[in-house]
C-alpha cells in the first residue's frame, strides 16, 4: 500500500463521511481513492472557505467531514477557522498539501506557506506534517479520532518528502 | 434600469416573511441563520430547536446549509442569508449546482445595503440581479418573490419539489427585531439536538 491509499482507508475506517477539495497535484492520489470508495459524498469547492463552511455544515448534521486544499489555499479559510469551527468547537480534519519548501520554483509559493503553522499554533488547531509511509496510518487515525473526540478542528500536512512534491518543468 | 425595476415587485420585510416561512415549517426542517439581520429576525420570529444561528463567519451560512443537507438527505433545510453575504462567497451557489441537493433551498433577503454597518449600497440596487446569477450558477429552481403570497407559494414548492431552490425576496431595511445568545457552543448543541444528532458523529 501506498501512502495515499493508507491515509485513505485510515480516515476513512475512522469515520470521514464528506469529502470537500480545492485541487492540487498531490492530492489526486487522495481524491481518486476517496472517489474509488464509492461510500463517500466527494466534490470540490469554488474556494477554500468554502469548504470549512461545507464541513462544519456536515458536523452539525452528522456526519464527519475532511477538507483538502493547497497550501496556498490556507490562506483563504483563517477567518472559516476562526469564527467558526474553533468557538463553535466544529470538528473537521484538513489536509493540506505543502508546496513553497523543498525545492519549490515559483516564488509566489513561497511566503503563505511560512504562515500556516503560525497561524494553525494561534488558533490552537493542532497539526501534524506527514513526511514518511510508515507515519500515515498511525498520524491519520489519531488526529481526526482526536479532533472528535475534543470537539476542535485539526490538520495534517503534506510534505513533497512524502508526496514528491512539485518541480519545475 | 435598475434592478429594482425589472423585478417590478414588491419590497416586502424580513420578519413578516421570516414569520410566514417558519408557520410553514412543520417536519422539522432546519433553518441556518446567516449573520446579523438574516438572524436576528429569524430569532425574533421565534426561536426552534433546529434553529442554527451564526455569529461571524460572513458568507458561510449556504455553504453550512449544504453541509447539513448532505448529512440530513430525509431533512429539508432553509438557508436564510442577505445580499451582502451571498455577494461575498457567490463560488458557493456553482458548488450547490453541482451537488444538486433536492433538499435545500437557499433564502435571500436583498435590501441592497450592508445594512448593519450603516446601509452602504450593495450592487444589488443598481445591477446584479442575485436570481440570474443563481439560474447561471446552474439553479433552475431560481425566482424573485413578487408579494408575501407568492413568497409562500414559493415555499411550498421548496416543501414538495426536488430543489436545489432560490428564492430572493427583496426585503425593506428594518432592523433585525431579537438577538441569539452569543454563546456559540451551546448555539452548536441546541441545533444539533433539536435535530437528534447530538453524539452520533
Amino acid at each position: 500500500m501506498n501512502w495515499a491509499e493508507m491515509a485513505v482507508r485510515a480516515l476513512i475506517e475512522s469515520g470521514i463521511q464528506q469529502v470537500i477539495y480545492v485541487p492540487d497535484n498531490a492530492l489526486i492520489p487522495l481524491i481518486d481513492g476517496f472517489r474509488a470508495d464509492g461510500r463517500l459524498t466527494v466534490f470540490s469547492a469554488s474556494r477554500e472557505e468554502e469548504a470549512i463552511g461545507i464541513a462544519c455544515g456536515a458536523f452539525l448534521g452528522g456526519q464527519r467531514a475532511l477538507v483538502m486544499m493547497q497550501s496556498s489555499g490556507f490562506g483563504n479559510i483563517p477567518n472559516a477557522l476562526a469564527s467558526l469551527a474553533v468557538p463553535y468547537q466544529i470538528p473537521l480534519v484538513m489536509i493540506i498539501s505543502e508546496r513553497g519548501a523543498l525545492g519549490e520554483y515559483n516564488s509566489v509559493q513561497v511566503p503563505i506557506t511560512r504562515v500556516i503553522r503560525p497561524t494553525l499554533d494561534a488558533l490552537g488547531i493542532p497539526h501534524y506534517t506527514l513526511t514518511r509511509p510508515d507515519e500515515v496510518d498511525f498520524i491519520a487515525r489519531r488526529i481526526t479520532s482526536q479532533a472528535f473526540s475534543t470537539q476542535q478542528p485539526a490538520a495534517i500536512i503534506l510534505s513533497a518528502l512524502l508526496t514528491g512534491g512539485k518541480q519545475d518543468r | 434600469m435598475t434592478v429594482q425595476a425589472r423585478f417590478g415587485g414588491e419590497v416586502m420585510n424580513r420578519l413578516d416573511l421570516t414569520r410566514r416561512l417558519v408557520a410553514l415549517l412543520t417536519h422539522g426542517e432546519a433553518i441556518v441563520g446567516g449573520i446579523g439581520n438574516s438572524n436576528f429576525d429569524l430569532m425574533g420570529a421565534g426561536h426552534r430547536p433546529e434553529n442554527f444561528y451564526m455569529l461571524g463567519s460572513m458568507g458561510m451560512a449556504v455553504p453550512i446549509g449544504l453541509g447539513i443537507a448532505l448529512a440530513q438527505p430525509e431533512r429539508r433545510v432553509f438557508v436564510l442569508d442577505g445580499d451582502g453575504s451571498l455577494l461575498m462567497n457567490l463560488g458557493c451557489l456553482p458548488t450547490v449546482a453541482q451537488v444538486a441537493l433536492k433538499n435545500l433551498t437557499i433564502v435571500v433577503w436583498d435590501n441592497s445595503a450592508y445594512q448593519i454597518t450603516g446601509k452602504q449600497a450593495t450592487p444589488t440596487a443598481e445591477h446584479t440581479d442575485l436570481v440570474t446569477v443563481a439560474r447561471g450558477a446552474g439553479i433552475a429552481s431560481a425566482e424573485w418573490a413578487k408579494a408575501e403570497e407568492h413568497f409562500e407559494q414559493l415555499v411550498e414548492r421548496a416543501l414538495h419539489d426536488d430543489g436545489p431552490h432560490f428564492i430572493g425576496v427583496r426585503v425593506d431595511q428594518s432592523p433585525g427585531q431579537a438577538r441569539p445568545e452569543r454563546d456559540p457552543v451551546i448555539l452548536k448543541d441546541r441545533f444539533m439536538r433539536g435535530i437528534g444528532v447530538k453524539g452520533m458523529n
